[in-house]
């Protein structure tokens, strides 16, 4: 009795994938795509040492020092000088809106007290909501302090080169003084937990209905499909708030996380950010033919949400094609905003950009669903 | 009563150049349970698709139950049931669950007493809370004719219904189908493969390759396909011989054994009999006797007709 393995039934069940394999051309398409879609994003988009991040000056003093001083910051490469502010306050707004990560504040006095050789502070402040985004800047910061002004100190101020730093390096770390990694990501999650549940969910919901045969049905009925389609995004909207209770009530016991903004704003934001995501769900449940389809489309969704929403890695620490295509994804979006609201105590108005591209791309991928879900066989 | 609740003319359905309904025309009139007949893929259920909206036809015009076929879809779908071939309802939800859905979606009336009322007469009340993925073959199409009938549509359309469901149910089902159209005055347009079954309906049509091939009372469709039948009886080791000479002949269009018989048919009469005259010559304990042509008889020879036509 040696039929314990026969090569030709092996054979035959291999022959048999392979045939099955290059069917499902989508099945194809995804198994290159993703590894190429993984490679291009953490090979290329991904930097843990983020350069380039947004800066803004609010200067009492006009002097060569503090010219410098900047001119040293932005050749660091670490700041990007990008926006021209008039007043502090509008800085701190630019900074809760997370379009600002730093501010330097120059005193009135500065470059006479330097001179005088008092030490004056320089004080920056950063958005320390993310503390890996920022802690490679704020070293540099304090390390450029003794040599920054090396040029403009000839002379009879050669002597300030002396010994410590000219002026003082003050670094103020906003939103999450303790450096807190869980403050920055405990939040996050939430939005990472929406987005995976959400999206699989309903991208499940019109292919499962398809693959049982249940769909011919629905289609012979009078139902529209308006309202096939909020009929299934509806009951995972309620299931989504109870994530985010769950989120919100487990941050608060076990990682001793405040909202420090309005918890009635937190929620109503997230609806419209669950709903994006079920939407997305529905329009991939549409135009997938099976449920396996779906699921490769989601994780084709899911992927790049993750790497490039500053989930993982800074925002700001990314090239410009990847913050491109972040800005894009409503998870980029909701990150600052739940960010913006638990940390820093944002209410609607610091929010309402952000908000407002969740609703766009929410609005496009409804409409795309709507067109795509048929109401024939044809 | 000759209203008519079918009347379609020239209907076309392509599917990627492949024509799957080519030019038919058809009338129902109110109250006939109007059988449809015809071999795997010859466009019976894109047919059936077309009259309740799910598919739009390439050409061809005409009404059901009034209204436009290619304009007021929506309009059709409410007052027509249409029966899928394959179950498709919700296994994971019970017989009730089910019919309480589909309710709501037509807006019934009265929606908890109609889904009782429902229930009894197809008897159901027992398995009211049982899921309809336990249920068995014969349980699950009466489900499905349960949820067709909720919303009292004038017509109901169904695509194989009996495919797969034991004798005894197969009979109840059509006792029930036969109620609906005399009590309520129903118009059902049914299709099936079972010739026990077309005898059942009030009337024929049979189509093979998209084409309508003949159409009539059971009486029609088979006068008119001119066949001629012999039921032949020869000793078993004999059979085996006599219908590979009958096949080679050109009269003889068909000889196929049924137990210890042979049927034999063909349209040209005379040739047919001499035929079998020559077959017979010299076999012992024979006897020939003309039968009338069944329908299964008809429809194979429509279907023979039919694909030489096509070809």
């Amino acid at each position: 009795m040696m039929d314990l393995f026969s090569f030709k039934r092996f054979f035959a069940v291999i022959l048999k994938e392979f045939i099955q394999m290059r069917r499902d051309r989508m099945t194809f398409a995804m198994m290159a795509g993703i590894p190429v879609m993984q490679l291009l994003l953490f090979g290329y988009a991904i930097n843990s040492n983020p350069k380039n991040l947004p800066a803004a000056v609010v200067s009492a003093d006009h002097g060569t020092f503090s010219r410098s001083i900047i001119a040293a910051m932005q050749n660091s490469e670490y700041f990007r000088f990008s926006y021209k502010v008039d007043s502090a306050e509008e800085a701190e707004q630019l900074m809760k809106e997370g379009e600002l990560q730093f501010v330097v504040h120059i005193p009135p006095d500065f470059s006479r007290q330097l001179i005088r050789g008092e030490r004056p502070q320089l004080l920056l402040e950063a958005d320390a909501s993310d503390p890996a985004a920022v802690s490679y800047a704020v070293s540099a910061f304090s390390s450029l302090a003794s040599t920054a002004l090396n040029r403009d100190l000839k002379g009879t101020l050669s002597d300030l080169r002396q010994n410590e730093a000219p002026f003082e390096p003050v670094i103020h770390r906003k939103f999450n003084p303790e450096i807190n990694t869980q403050a920055n990501t405990v939040p996050a999650l939430m939005g990472v937990i929406l987005t995976m549940t959400m999206v699989f969910i309903t991208a499940l919901a019109i292919t499962r209905e398809k693959e049982r045969g249940t769909m011919e049905n629905l289609l012979a009925t009078p139902l529209k499909p308006t309202e096939v389609m909020a009929g299934k995004i509806v009951p995972y909207i309620a299931i989504g708030i109870v994530q985010v209770t769950l989120v919100l009530l487990l941050a608060e016991f076990l990682f001793k996380l405040h909202v420090n903004g309005s918890i009635l704003l937190l929620y109503f934001v997230s609806i419209f950010f669950i709903a994006t995501n079920l939407s997305v769900g529905i329009t991939f449940s549409s135009l997938a033919k099976n449920q396996l389809q779906a699921v490769q489309m989601s994780v084709f969704f899911f992927l790049p949400s993750i790497i490039l929403s500053g989930f993982m890695f800074p925002f700001r620490g990314m090239p410009e094609w990847a913050q491109a295509i972040g800005s894009v994804l409503p998870l980029t979006h909701y990150l600052v905003i739940i960010r913006g609201i638990m940390l820093k105590g944002n209410g609607f108005a610091e929010i309402q950009s952000h908000f407002t591209a969740i609703l766009i791309f929410f609005a496009a991928v409804l409409v795309l669903g709507i067109l795509r879900y048929r109401r024939t066989l044809d | 009563m000759s209203e008519l609740v079918i009347d379609v003319t020239g209907i076309v359905k392509k599917f990627s150049g492949r024509t799957v309904v080519d030019r038919l025309s058809l009338k129902v009139r109110r109250g006939e349970i109007f059988g449809f007949l015809g071999p795997n893929g010859s466009g019976k259920t894109t047919f059936i698709r077309m009259l309740c909206g799910l598919l739009t036809p390439d050409a061809g015009e005409g009404k059901c139950l009034g209204y436009n076929i290619l304009k007021d879809q929506n309009i059709i779908r409410r007052h027509a049931g249409y029966m899928t071939q394959k179950f498709s309802f919700y296994e994971d939800l019970t017989v009730r669950e089910n019919l309480d859905f589909i309710a709501r979606i037509y807006d019934v009336p009265d929606r908890k007493k109609s889904i009782i009322e429902t229930m009894e007469k197809l008897n159901f009340s027992s398995r009211a809370n049982q899921l309809a993925g336990s249920l068995s073959g014969g349980w699950k199409q009466r489900l499905a004719l349960a949820a067709c009938l909720l919303h009292k549509p004038e017509l109901l359309l169904l695509d194989e219904p009996t495919a797969g469901v034991d004798p005894k149910a197969r009979r109840e089902f059509w006792d029930e189908v036969h109620k609906l159209a005399s009590e309520e005055n129903m118009t059902v347009l049914i299709t099936t493969h079972y010739m026990d079954e077309a005898e059942r309906c009030t009337r024929l049509a049979y189509i093979a390759y998209g084409k309508l091939l003949a159409e009539g009372t059971l009486a029609e469709v088979i006068s008119s396909s001119g066949l001629y039948t012999w039921s032949v009886s020869a000793p078993q080791k004999e059979l085996p011989a006599m219908i590979r000479k009958l096949q080679a002949d050109k009269a003889v269009l068909q000889a196929a054994p049924f137990g210890n018989t042979l049927h034999v048919s063909g349209t040209d009469k005379s040739a047919t009999e001499n035929a079998i005259k020559t077959v017979c010559a010299g076999v012992q304990e024979l006897s020939v006797e003309e039968i009338e042509s069944g329908l299964e008889d008809v429809f194979i020879h429509l279907m023979d007709k039919g694909k030489d036509n096509f070809q």
